[in-house]
């Protein structure tokens, strides 16, 4: 089967993308521009711009002075790789191989594509009226080879479909620049009168190749179909994502397990055979009567182990209604980490310990979710309540120590709670004290200590802690908020001593 | 004795004729003892706890234990009433689990209303950042969390608050542990009756007032830990206080108040 390719030419890429963005912009004319030894130069321009004669390489400066009311933008560099790769990855709806082809123009491989659309010309008025519909200025050409496509799309004067076979014919009149040669090149075949490709193409190869070297004739063969040329397709990121479809409506429970563990298997030995792990998979069911039940799990650390996702999707099958049945069963991984093997095979005992305990919190996290999970590490600060902050993951580790030399009490009420006390002098520990209806007589204390409120973070008095015990031997961490020189200051209970 | 006998005969024939043959010699009486003691431990499923962490240094309150171990890979039951109590049993519970753990273990830390008090833990010599805090809204989830960490290997202690267990739910922990050879501590607060459970221990703590006639100040703390009930050991009751350098027991002979010795076989 012959080749068919389709090159498409955006004349202005970067500035039809601006006017795209900013509507406002479409009666105005604009360049983007960037410096370049010191002044500011013209990288693109739009039509309205370039029909006052401005055109790429002019000193700003001197475009102002054809056309005043010329507005200036800066240049993003790379900006129309960007937006190439993305419209070569749009046209993949055209064909599988379509390759971007820089600065502005983008290279589909349309062989065995255009009957889809009845025809060739069908092909390319959709495939253009999309385009043009976006915004984008274009010129089309169609041919055997890319490189009769990227000369007809350019320097092309009629029909931009050229019929198999017809380079020849199709090349003869065009300009040498038609061969994507560089300037020198055409600047000295220029000086010699050969102003058409027809007039040097039979030349003698020797004769060719000794005046303007091998680009000249390699560009010709390959706009001749002589010599091959390889495309780089722009590829979309695969998806971490199986499908199973079954032959009948499926409505058991076991019947989903057996879709769901061989999903499993495919999905975690493509992640294997990747080096990567999970940490998000979804599970749809999609039910003949178009509704799509679905179930998601998440990991605490990447995971490719099949029997243990299965077992953090086992706990939420119960969750899928099949009702009439499912059809088609898609198991997704959104959100994938890198995982090497190496180390698994060389941290054997640590990992295979921390790879248990993750699992067994999964299992937790999926049943209760991962907000009841807390792990915690010491905080750089005196006031209780901040002394400690939660762990954000399952290895991070303490920046600083525990302090361990002031006791610290075992239970610790979330709220301090008020106490009536009777206190002999003040910066006494209390005599006895009143909670919850029950009194105590306090037989032994130590203290005070001094914790000052830290005033970067929040306003608010000292609290002076006492540790007490009363005549039963129960222990308490009492504290008195604020100094006896104004009012009377509050008592409270803080937490428990072992 | 003979019941012993016959229970290990229906086990295994030969072992009878052997200890039929051999029961005559008095010298050889005590080897055999022993040797029926260790099926008949074989028989209630009570294994010898690995020899790295036998010690805990609880000293006298270990020979109440079968072998004179406190027995890991078991579920032990702790019951407290009063806020107080709960707070010297949490201080006893992490003063063993500091034991257990030593260097590298961690531990699951299972409950419904949490109160612990992270940054306490490094006076029993634990890192917090090792304790997993996992806080449940219902009881039920608890249990179930419970099991299933204490199924987990790679765990030295798991640690559940939860007031009321059924036996039969606590078969399921202790075939769990059996398969792990993870520690459980359960801590009972407030249950709504002592039912039995099939616990290798239930412990009950109580804090003492601290009694120094000299010194001011609240000193180390002091528990009345009394075990009511323990699978093949001793039931007894012992003051301790814990320091710096670990359980210190208050003169064992005053103290010390044997409670009477339940049968097992």
């Amino acid at each position: 089967m012959s080749k068919r390719f389709v090159s498409i030419w955006f004349r202005h890429l970067t500035t039809d993308w601006l006017t795209r963005r900013r509507p406002e912009l479409k009666d105005v004319p604009f360049v983007f521009a960037a410096p370049e030894r010191g002044r500011m130069v013209v990288k693109a321009v739009n039509p309205i711009a370039a029909a006052s004669g401005i055109s790429t390489g002019m000193v700003v400066a001197d475009g102002r002075a054809i056309l005043p009311s010329l507005q200036v933008f800066d240049d993003q560099h790379g900006k129309d790789i960007t937006l190439l790769t993305a419209l070569a990855e749009w046209c993949i709806r055209y064909t599988p191989i379509a390759a971007i082809d820089p600065p502005d123009g983008l290279i589909l491989d349309a062989s065995g594509c255009t009957h889809l659309w009845e025809g060739e010309v069908p092909y390319l008025k959709d495939l253009l009226g999309r385009l043009k519909a976006f915004g984008y200025t274009v010129r089309p050409g169609m041919a055997d080879t890319v490189g009769c496509a990227w000369a007809i799309a350019r320097y092309g004067h009629l029909n931009p479909v050229i019929e198999p076979g017809g380079q020849v014919e199709a090349l003869k009149l065009l300009p040498p620049a038609a061969l994507r040669l560089d300037t020198a090149t055409t600047d000295r075949l220029e000086k010699l009168g050969l102003t058409e490709i027809g007039k040097f193409m039979t030349m003698p190869r020797s004769a060719l190749r000794r005046r303007f070297g091998q680009t000249l004739l390699s560009q010709l063969d390959k706009a001749l179909g002589q010599e091959i040329e390889m495309l780089t397709p722009v590829k979309p990121i695969e998806a971490f994502l199986e499908r199973l479809p079954s032959l009948e409506p499926v409505r058991t429970a076991t019947a989903i397990e057996y879709a769901l563990r061989e999903l499993l298997d495919k999905l975690c030995k493509r992640l294997t055979a990747e080096e990567k792990g999970l940490r998000k998979a979804v599970f749809k069911c999609y039910r003949i009567d178009n509704i799509i039940q679905s179930i998601d799990i998440g990991t605490a650390r990447a995971s490719r182990n099949a029997a243990h996702l299965f077992k953090l999707f086992e706990i939420k099958i119960g969750q899928i209604m099949p009702a009439l049945g499912i059809e088609l069963f898609v198991l997704e991984a959104p959100v994938v980490e890198p995982l090497s093997s190496n180390q698994e095979a060389i941290w054997n005992f640590s990992y295979n310990r921390q790879k248990e305990l993750a699992e067994l919190l999964d299992r937790i996290a999926v049943k209760v979710g991962m907000h009841t999970i807390h792990r915690y590490l010491p905080d750089e600060h005196h006031w209780p309540e901040r002394s400690y902050k939660e762990a954000k993951s399952l290895e991070e580790e303490a920046t600083t120590t525990w302090q361990s030399e002031l006791p610290r009490p075992v239970h610790l009420l979330r709220d301090p709670e008020l106490i009536d006390v009777t206190v002999a002098m003040p910066d006494y520990p209390p005599i006895l004290f009143k909670h919850k209806g029950n009194l105590h007589r306090i037989k032994k204390a130590d203290g005070p200590e001094r914790i000052e409120q830290e005033w970067w973070i929040e306003q608010g008095l000292y609290r002076d802690y006492y540790c007490v015990e009363d005549e039963k031997g129960a222990r308490y961490w009492v504290f008195r908020l604020g100094h006896y020189r104004s009012h009377e200051p509050k008592w409270f209970i803080h937490g428990f001593f072992a | 004795m003979t019941l012993i006998l016959y229970k290990c005969s229906n086990h295994k024939p030969m072992e009878r004729a052997k200890a039929i043959a051999t029961i005559g010699s008095p010298s050889n009486k005590s080897g055999l003892i022993q040797q029926l003691q260790e099926e008949v431990f074989a028989l209630q499923r009570f294994r010898k706890p690995k020899s790295e962490v036998s010690d805990l240094g609880l000293g006298p309150i270990a020979k109440a234990f079968p072998e004179s171990t406190f027995p890991t890979g078991a579920v032990h039951e702790f019951i407290s009433y009063q806020t107080p109590n709960a707070a010297a049993t949490s201080g006893f519970m992490i003063a063993l689990a500091g034991r257990l753990m030593q260097q590298h273990g961690s531990c699951l830390w299972i409950s419904t209303r949490r109160t612990l008090y992270p940054p306490s833990l490094k006076q029993y010599g634990i890192d917090a950042a090792r304790v997993i805090c996992i806080d449940l809204a219902k009881q039920k989830d608890v249990l179930w969390a419970v099991e299933e960490a204490l199924k987990c290997q790679s765990l030295t202690l798991v640690i559940g608050e939860l007031s009321e267990i059924s036996f039969n739910d606590s078969r399921r922990l202790q075939l769990a542990v059996e398969q792990s050879n993870v520690t459980g501590l359960l801590h009972r607060y407030n249950p709504r009756s002592e039912n039995t459970l099939a616990c290798a221990a239930r412990w009950k703590i109580a804090s003492l007032a601290s009694d120094h006639p000299t010194l001011p100040g609240v000193g180390f703390s002091r528990w009345h830990v009394e075990l009511s009930k323990v699978r093949n050991g001793r039931p007894s009751a012992w003051d301790i206080e814990w320091s710096k350098q670990g359980f210190q027991h208050l003169s064992p002979q005053e103290v010390a108040t044997e409670i009477q010795t339940r049968k097992t076989a």
